[in-house]
């Protein structure tokens, strides 16, 4: 017990010291800070690129997590139902929807089996063909629909409906759902390669921002060293601010994305599949996730960059 | 200060630019708390020959040790921390010109993490040692050439290091305020400071020699050479 009880406090004490680091990285040293002269303009537009990186990346994000709903809810409902359609001769519908209906309640594996009423058919109609229908008069198959359960056996079921029904098609939806799901989640494939990309244009950005503003600072760099700065601490001025400057900007761009997401107008009963980007409940933590990354991303894009540039220094 | 080690010491050091070899084959040992001028014509390898000592430079062949240490296999960091037992003032003063003067001069505490609110008093004093009292928030760019190097002068000693070397640092100044310097790193020897000093002016080394005991070296054909007792 005691053991592990040790243990963790030693990783408490680890995490607390990290965090004691982060903390500090973010609030700064004001002596250490000064050493770096102040750049307006080149802070003022990492600020702006973070931030539209990050308005951009909760976007990508959100249309990621939509896709990826929208392929789930579509396989799930569609999945789980089937459709019989018998087209027969007027004479034989009725013998061969009771014959059908009969052989689906003696299948095992299936949930249930309702033949579909003559106003159901109309109302699926009527967006087509108008209210007006005189469905007595039309051919209009007879459509029975399946609920599958556990273990159907389609394959086996399709034979006996070919066998006892001649104008029986069994329809399990899998021509559309497939490649509907198909494209749903290339979609959530190419949200994620969005979000890479943001990641690394941020990465480059900050890195191009970083080499400048190091090269600017040559003399001041040379300077420090002479007086026997050593590189981390160099560097940690340099990767301090852009640390915080991404930071800052992408909190920005995320608060405006994800205020804009939340202002988008909604249109559930259609269920469309663009109305429903955006987070729902805890989804909403998520983006929050987008500035940390930035800010992660600023610290090591600039330490890097500092270390590359302070080995040129003796 | 009866110490048996070496704060400095060249073993067969040359060093040569692109071109050809400027310093070759020079073997020193500088003991704590000795006086040193460096002399010899513009362009012999003075300012080179410092950056060798404070670790700017690399030798091309030979050996260089700080305090005891192999100096050629130094980390970056121990280069960083040696330099806080090498104060230099350097010819060309490099300053950080956003930062007014009395942060300038607290700089070398400043990155070697130290408090330097708690320095204060003693950062006031040494403005007022190099008499830039009055120009504590003035920025390095308003200063003149006199002031600049009395300001580095301040800076190299802020730490109080065993070593300061100084490239020409009366070079700038009127014979009262060289005078003045002088007295200053005497003062610092006397404190059992190792001091070098790179000069061309030979009364700057005549009046030296009347105030503490002072070896003279030149550099002349590559070699280093140490000079007559007279001069």
């Amino acid at each position: 017990m005691s053991g592990i009880g040790g243990k963790v406090a030693g990783v408490l004490s680890a995490l607390k010291v990290r965090t004691g680091k982060a903390l500090a990285l973010l609030q700064g040293d004001g002596q250490a800070d000064r050493v770096v002269p102040p750049t307006g303009f080149t802070a003022n537009l990492t600020l702006f690129t973070a931030g539209a990186m990050a308005f951009l990346a909760v976007f990508a994000l959100a249309l990621s997590l939509a896709t990826g709903r929208v392929a789930s809810r579509w396989s799930e409902e569609l999945a789980r139902s089937a459709t019989l359609r018998i087209s027969a001769p007027m004479e034989q519908r009725e013998a061969q929807a009771a014959k059908a209906l009969e052989v689906l309640e003696s299948t095992p594996g299936v949930a249930s089996a309702r033949r579909l009423s003559d106003d159901e058919q109309r109302d699926l109609l009527a967006p087509w063909l108008g209210v007006d229908l005189p469905m007595e008069d039309l051919p209009v198959p007879v459509l029975i629909e399946v609920v599958e359960g556990e273990g159907l056996d389609v394959a086996g079921l399709k034979a006996r409906l070919a066998g006892e029904v001649p104008g029986a098609v069994y329809d399990d939806h899998s021509r559309w759902r497939e490649p509907l799901i198909r494209a749903a989640s290339r979609l959530r494939l190419l949200g994620w390669v969005a979000l890479g990309l943001i990641a690394a244009s941020t990465a480059a950005m900050i890195t191009l921002a970083a080499g400048s503003a190091l090269a600017a600072n040559a003399r001041v760099i040379a300077t420090l060293r002479l007086v026997g700065a050593t590189d981390t601490y160099i560097a940690r001025a340099f990767v301090r601010r852009f640390t915080q400057r991404a930071l800052l900007g992408a909190a920005v761009g995320t608060s405006l994305a994800m205020l804009a997401l939340a202002l988008l107008p909604r249109a559930e009963t259609t269920g469309g599949f663009l109305t429903g980007l955006g987070f729902t409940g805890a989804g909403w933590l998520l983006p929050l996730i987008v500035p940390m990354l930035a800010a992660i991303t600023a610290f090591w894009a600039t330490r890097a960059s500092a270390f590359r540039t302070l080995r040129q220094v003796t | 200060m009866g110490r048996g080690w070496r704060v400095i010491e060249l073993e067969n050091v040359a060093y040569s630019y692109g071109g050809g070899e400027l310093l070759s084959d020079i073997s020193l040992r500088l003991a704590p708390g000795s006086f040193h001028f460096l002399t010899g014509p513009s362009g012999a390898g003075k300012t080179t020959f410092l950056k060798l000592c404070y670790l700017e430079l690399a030798p091309t062949s030979g050996r260089v040790q700080l305090f005891d240490k192999p100096a050629t296999g130094f980390s970056r960091n121990e280069v960083a921390r040696a330099r806080r037992r090498i104060g230099v003032v350097h010819q060309d003063c490099h300053f950080l010109d956003h930062l007014p003067l009395a942060e300038n001069i607290a700089l070398p505490l400043t990155v070697a993490g130290r408090n330097v609110a708690e320095e204060k008093g003693n950062i006031e004093e040494l403005l007022r040692w190099v008499g830039l009292e009055k120009h504590t928030d003035a920025l390095p760019p308003s200063l003149s050439g006199g002031e600049r190097q009395r300001a580095a002068l301040a800076r190299a000693v802020v730490m109080s290091p065993d070593i300061v070397l100084a490239d020409e640092p009366t070079g700038n100044v009127d014979w009262e305020m060289g005078q003045r310097l002088l007295q200053l790193l005497v003062e610092l020897n006397k404190m059992g400071k190792t001091i070098v000093i790179a000069t061309h002016d030979l009364n700057l080394i005549r009046t030296a020699k009347s105030k503490v005991a002072a070896r003279v070296l030149r550099i002349a054909k590559r070699r280093l050479q140490l000079a007559g007792a007279d001069l």
